[in-house]
């Protein structure tokens, strides 16, 4: 269905394309300087004219007929199923299965009823999206034509429609974005201020209480532990992961984006450069076990030798590991940066009788600290969203400490734990996990605004 | 057969007029640039006399560019550049192994054609040379360069109540006298500039020009131009350059008048270039 439908928009779009581009050059008949549009022109607008209510009309017309069709199957249903909830939702898709060529074998007689009402409504209603889909872009596809003259702006009208498509489809990125923000805000609004939402933290326990412990004790051989939800630990666990990275990240990339953009020979950078950048597409799953498997032994190891004592997971293994991921973004794009300072400012410093590294230094990094900074933001909040490389090498206890020799845990390593496996979907701690990304979301648009600013402050205008 | 005067013996004949006028700042012999397979420069000598104005002329290519960027070896930062011959300033060849170049730029400054202030405040911008080499030992007696360089580019004035303002933020005119300010805070025996007006308007030319008649009396300044009017305005010398060759070195009144060779008749009456 929707592909014969898909087939005949598709052929509105060529056969208004060709019948209005040949009508066009038969109008203009060689005169194409005294025509205000050319005859492509013509033909895109009579194409769009005749594809876009076709469209517009499968969209609405497929929502439609299926709205319609689970009506008339519950309506089908015997009263008892349709006043219970679990049950009707248990009937209707089974009944919708049975319609798409499921199992039909177990089904009962409600059911059978219920699918042949669904099926019978959603293909009438399908039939009907074709037909008026059909009328529409004939129609469009006719008053496009109609509309072929001499004078017709059809080049203006095109650029309009243009505009239309770019502004629905902007739209839709944004509305996007706000549509996940409003849903992890009212999930987390549950999470806090739902009476039926049994043990559930206060806000102020939330945000400054020191344990955390989403897993109460589910037998009594377990002893007396209480669910806690006490943000702090994962806060300064994300934090103590995230400075390590930065570290270990942020003198390696940057020196080696300077090394690349101003010492290195063409051949060497030529090498070098997609190297690095390789090492941003190593999967971060296979960070983790190297950072789980070899980094965190040999951390180990070393910190025996110096007889400290260390954690087999420490989050000096995973800030490390981490420091190794976003290092090409530091690195790549610092060094995109710097090339794109002009070459006049260089000139002007090695005309001042400046060395190669004092030129560097103080003029070309400050020239481009706008883009430098941007990058070390985009690192960070890789870091911070990292989840994959602390699960495996960080462990999971959320420990209160500023140590990065102990094990540690962050933020999206929790909304991991408390999501994987099956989970009743109104407890407290499932609700949790909305908390945590709400939280999570918000530091990272309080660093994005800071870079911001920064990037605002240092902006130079140089052309 | 090229039977023009060889271009060795006329540039001597004509540099002992320019003596008349000032002792040869730099002396130029037999210098020839390469890019790559490109042979920029041929077999170039000129003299530069101290404490004047002398400027190139020719048509676009010419080379007069890349002869003013081996003055203070700013051919170096392009990597596939060759230099060979002589180029002597006070008698001691700057292509010298022992010489360090960094050391060589701070004695021969260099203004741009498009004006390229650092995206720093105007008082950095200016105090940026003083800085890096070291001429200063108080806040104040930098205060003083920064001031003393300004006033000497005819700047101060517009700008002396907002120095801690960004140098990008003036207008293109007041930029390059910037630059040019910037440039003689290093005190500098020799100034290389490189079309400097070619990106201002007439009114930011003119006083670019007065300039450069107040810094003649204390600097050796070499300019490049397109304009043949500039040119004939603000210098006392003119070497025209043509195909990578000196064609005529001389006074510049006598190389407007009076030129010896037909290919400078020929570009200064507007024939060519």
């Amino acid at each position: 269905m929707a592909s014969w439908y898909a087939l005949v928009a598709v052929g509105l779009f060529i056969a208004g394309y060709i019948l209005a581009g040949s009508r066009a050059r038969a109008v203009a008949g060689g005169d194409y300087a005294g025509m205000h549009s050319l005859p492509t022109y013509h033909g895109l607008y009579t194409a769009s004219l005749a594809f876009l209510p076709a469209l517009f009309i499968f969209i609405c017309g497929s929502f439609i007929a299926g709205q319609l069709a689970t009506y008339s199957a519950i309506s089908a249903l015997p009263e008892n199923i349709q006043s219970d909830v679990l049950r009707q939702g248990a009937a209707l898709r089974e009944a919708i299965n049975i319609v798409r060529g499921g199992s039909p074998a177990a089904a009962s007689a409600e059911v059978q009823s219920a699918a042949e009402s669904y099926g019978s409504v959603l293909s009438a209603g399908q039939w009907a999206t074709l037909a008026l889909g059909m009328l529409a872009g004939f129609g469009g596809l006719s008053w496009g034509l109609s509309r072929v003259s001499m004078n017709f702006r059809a080049r203006n009208n095109f650029e309009k429609l243009v505009h239309g498509l770019l502004w629905i489809c902007a739209t839709i990125a944004v509305l996007t974005t706000v549509g996940i923000v409003f849903s992890v805000v009212g999930e987390t609004y549950r999470f806090f201020f739902d009476p039926d939402i049994k043990g559930k933290p206060t806000v102020f326990e939330f945000l400054f209480g020191t344990d955390w412990n989403p897993q109460a004790a589910m037998r009594a051989d377990q002893g007396d532990i209480q669910t806690a939800y006490g943000f702090l630990p994962l806060l300064t666990g994300t934090l103590l992961i995230t400075t390590i990275a930065i570290v270990v990240a942020g003198p390696l990339g940057l020196f080696s984006a300077i090394y690349l953009a101003e010492y290195a020979s063409p051949r060497m950078r030529a090498i070098a450069k997609p190297i690095l950048e390789i090492l941003a597409g190593i999967p971060t799953v296979v960070l983790g076990f190297f950072a789980a498997l070899t980094v965190a032994p040999y951390i180990r190891g070393w910190g025996e030798a110096f007889g400290l004592e260390v954690a087999s997971e420490s989050a000096l293994a995973a800030g490390v590991v981490m420091g190794m991921m976003i290092i090409p973004f530091i690195s790549s794009l610092s060094d995109d940066v710097i090339n794109a300072v002009p070459q006049s400012l260089r000139d002007g410093a090695y005309a001042m009788g400046a060395t190669k590294s004092e030129t560097i230094r103080q003029v070309i990094l400050p020239a481009a600290l706008p883009g430098i900074v941007s990058a070390f933001m985009l690192a960070i909040s890789r870091a911070i969203g990292e989840t994959m490389i602390v699960v495996m090498a960080a462990g999971l206890a959320a420990n209160l400490t500023f140590n990065p020799l102990d094990a540690v845990t962050t933020i999206t390593v929790q909304i991991k734990t408390i999501l994987v496996g099956d989970q009743e979907f109104d407890s407290a701690k499932t609700l949790a996990a909305f908390a945590l990304g709400f939280v999570l979301f918000f530091v990272t648009l309080v660093l994005n605004f800071i870079a911001l600013k920064v990037v605002q402050r240092y902006r130079e205008q140089y052309d | 057969m090229d039977m023009r005067p060889d271009p060795l013996i006329m540039m001597t004949t004509q540099t002992a007029q320019a003596t008349v006028a000032a002792k040869p700042k730099i002396v130029a012999r037999n210098v020839n640039v390469f890019y790559g397979e490109k042979h920029a420069l041929k077999d170039v000598s000129v003299d530069i006399p101290e404490r004047s104005v002398t400027s190139f002329i020719g048509p676009s290519g010419c080379g007069k560019s890349t002869f003013l960027r081996c003055i203070n070896r700013m051919n170096d930062t392009v990597p596939s550049c060759r230099v060979e011959g002589t180029i002597l300033i006070d008698g001691k060849d700057i292509y010298d192994p022992a010489l360090d170049p960094v050391q060589l730029r701070a004695r021969v400054g260099m203004v741009f054609q498009k004006p390229n202030p650092f995206p720093k405040s105007i008082y950095d911008n200016v105090a940026y040379g003083p800085r890096i080499h070291g001429l200063s030992r108080s806040k104040g007696e930098l205060d003083q360069i920064v001031e003393a360089s300004l006033r000497k580019a005819s700047l101060w004035e517009e700008v002396k109540d907002r120095l801690t303002d960004s140098g990008t933020g003036l207008s293109g005119g007041q930029q390059q006298r910037l630059c040019i300010a910037r440039t003689i805070a290093i005190n500098p025996e020799i100034i290389l500039m490189d079309e400097p007006c070619s990106a201002l308007d007439p009114i930011a030319t003119a006083r670019i020009e007065e300039l450069m008649e107040e810094l003649r009396h204390n600097f050796t300044i070499v300019i490049v131009t397109h304009s043949m009017q500039q040119a004939a305005r603000v210098s006392q010398q003119t070497a025209f350059f043509h195909l990578g060759h000196v064609v005529e070195v001389g006074e510049t009144p006598q190389i407007f008048t009076n030129p010896t060779d037909k290919r400078t008749q020929d570009y200064i009456t507007g024939r060519f270039g």
